[in-house]
């Protein structure tokens, strides 16, 4: 173990602990804006930096590994003023018409900006910013909102591993962009949404988000029911209807989704869902209790087996059910029912 | 003033590019001593006291043991020859003069960390210096000096050279990596630090040529004989750039120690048309300019660094009394602003920022305030940036407002004027 002081505060940690890791161990709060904890730090965005005792320049916390003895200052003046000038620099091109923007509320540039008292830039705007991309179905795209954390492309090529989204030109001119300049809706792009889930402005922002604020919204954690994997995920929820989706750390999924678990939400609230069982009675589809659906099912294989013998009778399971479940439908089909016809629909 | 040459030893003396001619003047003996035990070899170089010469100055035998040290399956020694320092031409020189002398160096790195693959990564702008490369590469190889085994020791090791695209930021050691690994050239976090997770994230031994060109003298006279030369903290020679206003450019090597007066007055011969010196920036386009008043300080790292200026590559660009300072600063933060790769935020949108200020006073325009601006951003890139291009971009900036506070003038009606 390891043993260090934080703002004066000691702590023991094993060997390979980040200084940040090491912070929120402390309930220490360090503002990260390129920092994601599923993927390997890549120390750009600089808003991490805190003073090590013996060392000459900031260290970035989310990459630092902390040693035996070190001592951390997080919010020292000389901390807090290059904190204030990053969010100045980031801000003196970054279009600040937050009444209009979706992310507000949830904005981390905004959030920090507040926090550190930034209330504009005494830098001037140079940038020119490239057009937004309206195309996708799911989400917009505003260049001018981009504070270069990078987070959508690293999601985009290391954990989806899509490669559509990519840093393009150089230095000032650095931009995120497409494979020759496409739009969202003529690119490779499965619209997985793990880019909009990660921006941490409104530069990709859900086109849903357009109609709820942040603090309107409850959050409850669920499992996302399109497939076996069990993907754990948010539903953010306003008035008692689900407006939007964003995924947890999972076992099964590092804070990512697929296009369905991130966008496919509205048929929870539609009105065409099915949500009893239906039996049809005199030519009629009738809503039915389950007790009643499922002695009607046994009924009518009991009957099947006993007039035509278990093999004339098929089951077809699904791949959004389990391996157990999927499992234990193949047990039934063989030892209850007592054939070998079972199969899955992932095979068609 | 003569010249020591260890490095340029015998240079232009016989043909670079020959093996056997490079062997005729005593050359891979080094070589054969570090093939006798090559367990030593660290040993010697620590011994030695040799440190980097591309601008750091780390010392070379503790940046050997790391990856000696480091297990792996697959070790690797990068030359950095993606020389883009404006103002530097060293390794140029080293390259086209005595390119056997780099491939020795680099096999006995390679036998020092157990290598078994070499790179150079050779800046595109030097397409000269790729055909000089070849043919020594190709003919160390025909001569059993690289391959399978070498002078049948048993050893295996080649070296393949690599072009870079043109990108200065690929000079930084983790950005050289990347761009060799086929991605966009921008530099790492660190830790890891390349002798333990380097290319491919493998433990690589990442050496400047001038660095590696050393290694071969030290193997084949020793530690002892090495330390003569130069001063305790910093031995050996270095090769000197001196450009600028100056009557004989050119690159030259001395033992670390030597004062710029003697390589600006009975080297370099002073500036041209008998105009005065005003001012030198020292250690390459990001280091300090300084007042022709610190003539006399002796070029090594810590008497540098005592007095303000920057030893780094061993860069002297000298300016005359037509120089206007300000011109000088634009001219860099544009070079800086360009070559920014755009990953960390202070450098990306600092240097734009930086060069609006200088313009500012360039143009006369500057306000009560801007100068505090200029040296607030300044100071903090140059803590808080990811790499070296950030952090020492504002140097030159800093520098003439330290040395030369009275071009940063509110209002500057000649700067005005001459705009």
């Amino acid at each position: 173990m390891l043993k260090l002081t934080i703002d004066g505060r000691p702590v023991e940690v094993s060997e390979g602990t980040t200084i940040l890791e090491a912070c929120q161990f402390l309930g220490i709060e360090i503002p990260t804006l390129c920092h994601l904890e599923q993927l390997k730090a890549e120390g750009s965005c600089r808003m991490c930096v805190v003073e090590v005792e013996g060392v000459k320049n900031l260290q970035v916390s989310c990459a630092t590994p902390c040693w035996d003895g070190m001592v951390v200052q997080t919010k020292s003046e000389r901390v807090v003023s290059f904190r204030r000038l990053i969010l100045e620099l980031l801000l003196a091109n970054h279009d600040t018409d937050c009444f209009n923007c979706p992310a507000t509320g949830r904005c981390k540039l905004y959030q920090y900006a507040m926090e550190y008292g930034v209330e504009g830039s005494r830098f001037v705007r140079f940038k020119e910013h490239h057009p937004k991309d309206e195309s996708s179905e799911f989400f917009n795209y505003d260049p001018s909102k981009c504070i270069l954390c990078r987070r959508c492309v690293r999601v985009c090529n290391d954990l989806q591993v899509n490669h559509t989204l990519s840093l393009k030109n150089r230095g000032p001119d650095t931009w995120v962009g497409l494979p020759f300049d496409k739009l969202f809706k003529d690119s490779n792009c499965v619209s997985c949404g793990n880019c909009v889930s990660v921006c941490p402005t409104g530069a990709l922002t859900a086109k849903a988000a357009k109609s709820f604020r942040i603090w309107e919204v409850t959050k409850t954690r669920t499992t996302c029911p399109y497939c076996g994997v069990g993907c754990q995920m948010d539903l953010l929820v306003k008035n008692g209807e689900v407006v939007g989706v964003e995924p947890a750390h999972g076992r099964a999924n590092p804070g990512i989704l697929c296009v369905k678990g991130k966008w496919a939400y509205h048929f929870i609230n539609h009105p065409d869902r099915l949500k009893t069982p239906l039996i049809r009675k005199d030519g009629q589809l009738q809503p039915v209790s389950w007790d009643e659906a499922l002695d009607y099912v046994v009924e009518g294989i009991k009957k099947i087996k006993e007039e035509s013998g278990p093999d004339a009778i098929a089951g077809f399971s699904s791949a959004r059910v389990t391996n157990e479940e999927n499992y234990l439908f193949m047990k039934m089909m063989r030892a209850v029912v007592g054939t070998n016809n079972v199969d899955h629909c992932a095979r068609l | 003033m003569e010249e020591t040459r260890v490095v340029l030893d015998k240079a232009g003396e016989f043909l670079p590019t020959s093996a056997r001619a490079y062997e005729a003047v005593g050359g891979y003996t080094g070589l054969r001593k570090a093939l006798a035990d090559p367990d030593q070899i660290v040993e010697i170089i620590k011994a030695s006291g040799l440190r980097g010469r591309g601008g750091a100055g780390f010392p070379t035998g503790l940046k050997m043991s790391f990856t000696k040290a480091a297990a792996a399956d697959h070790k690797y020694v990068v030359c950095n020859a993606d020389e883009g320092e404006p103002g530097t031409n060293k390794d140029r020189v080293i390259m086209e003069e005595v390119p056997h002398r780099l491939i020795e160096g680099m096999i006995i790195a390679a036998l020092a960390v157990g290598a078994d693959q070499g790179y150079i990564y050779l800046r595109a702008e030097y397409p000269h210096v790729k055909k000089v490369l070849e043919k020594a590469l190709e003919d160390a190889r025909q001569h059993g000096f690289l391959g399978t085994d070498i002078l049948g020791s048993g050893f295996a090791f080649d070296i393949q050279l690599f072009i870079g695209a043109g990108a200065y930021v690929c000079g930084e050691e983790t950005a050289l990596l990347d761009s060799l690994e086929g991605k966009r050239g921008e530099p790492r976090v660190k830790p890891p630090y390349p002798g333990v997770a380097g290319l491919w994230g493998k433990p690589t031994l990442v050496n400047n040529v001038e660095t590696l060109a050393n290694l071969p003298a030290i193997m084949e006279h020793g530690p002892k004989w090495y330390r003569r030369l130069g001063t305790e903290r910093f031995p050996g020679t270095k090769l000197f750039t001196l450009s600028g206003n100056i009557t004989n450019p050119g690159v030259y090597e001395f033992p670390v120690g030597v004062t710029i007066r003697q390589l600006f007055e009975e080297v370099g011969g002073g500036c041209p048309n008998g105009k005065r010196l005003y001012a030198i920036q020292t250690g390459g386009a990001s280091g300090n300019i300084i007042p022709a008043s610190l003539l006399d300080t002796p070029l090594d790292p810590e008497s540098c660094d005592g007095v303000g200026a920057t030893f780094g590559a061993g860069d002297l660009m000298f300016m005359d009394e037509t120089c206007c300072l300000l011109d000088v600063l634009e001219n860099l933060t544009e070079f800086f602003v360009k070559e920014s790769c755009g990953k960390c935020c202070p450098c990306r949108e600092g240097n734009p920022q930086l060069l609006h200020l200088v313009r500012k006073f360039r143009h006369g325009t500057a306000q009560e305030g801007d100068l505090d601006l200029l040296v607030e951003l300044g100071k903090a890139m140059t803590v808080g940036c990811l790499c070296g291009l950030g952090q020492m971009a504002p140097n030159p900036i800093l520098s003439v407002v330290r040395f030369f506070p009275q071009v940063f003038a509110v209002n500057n009606a000649y700067a005005r004027e001459v705009s």
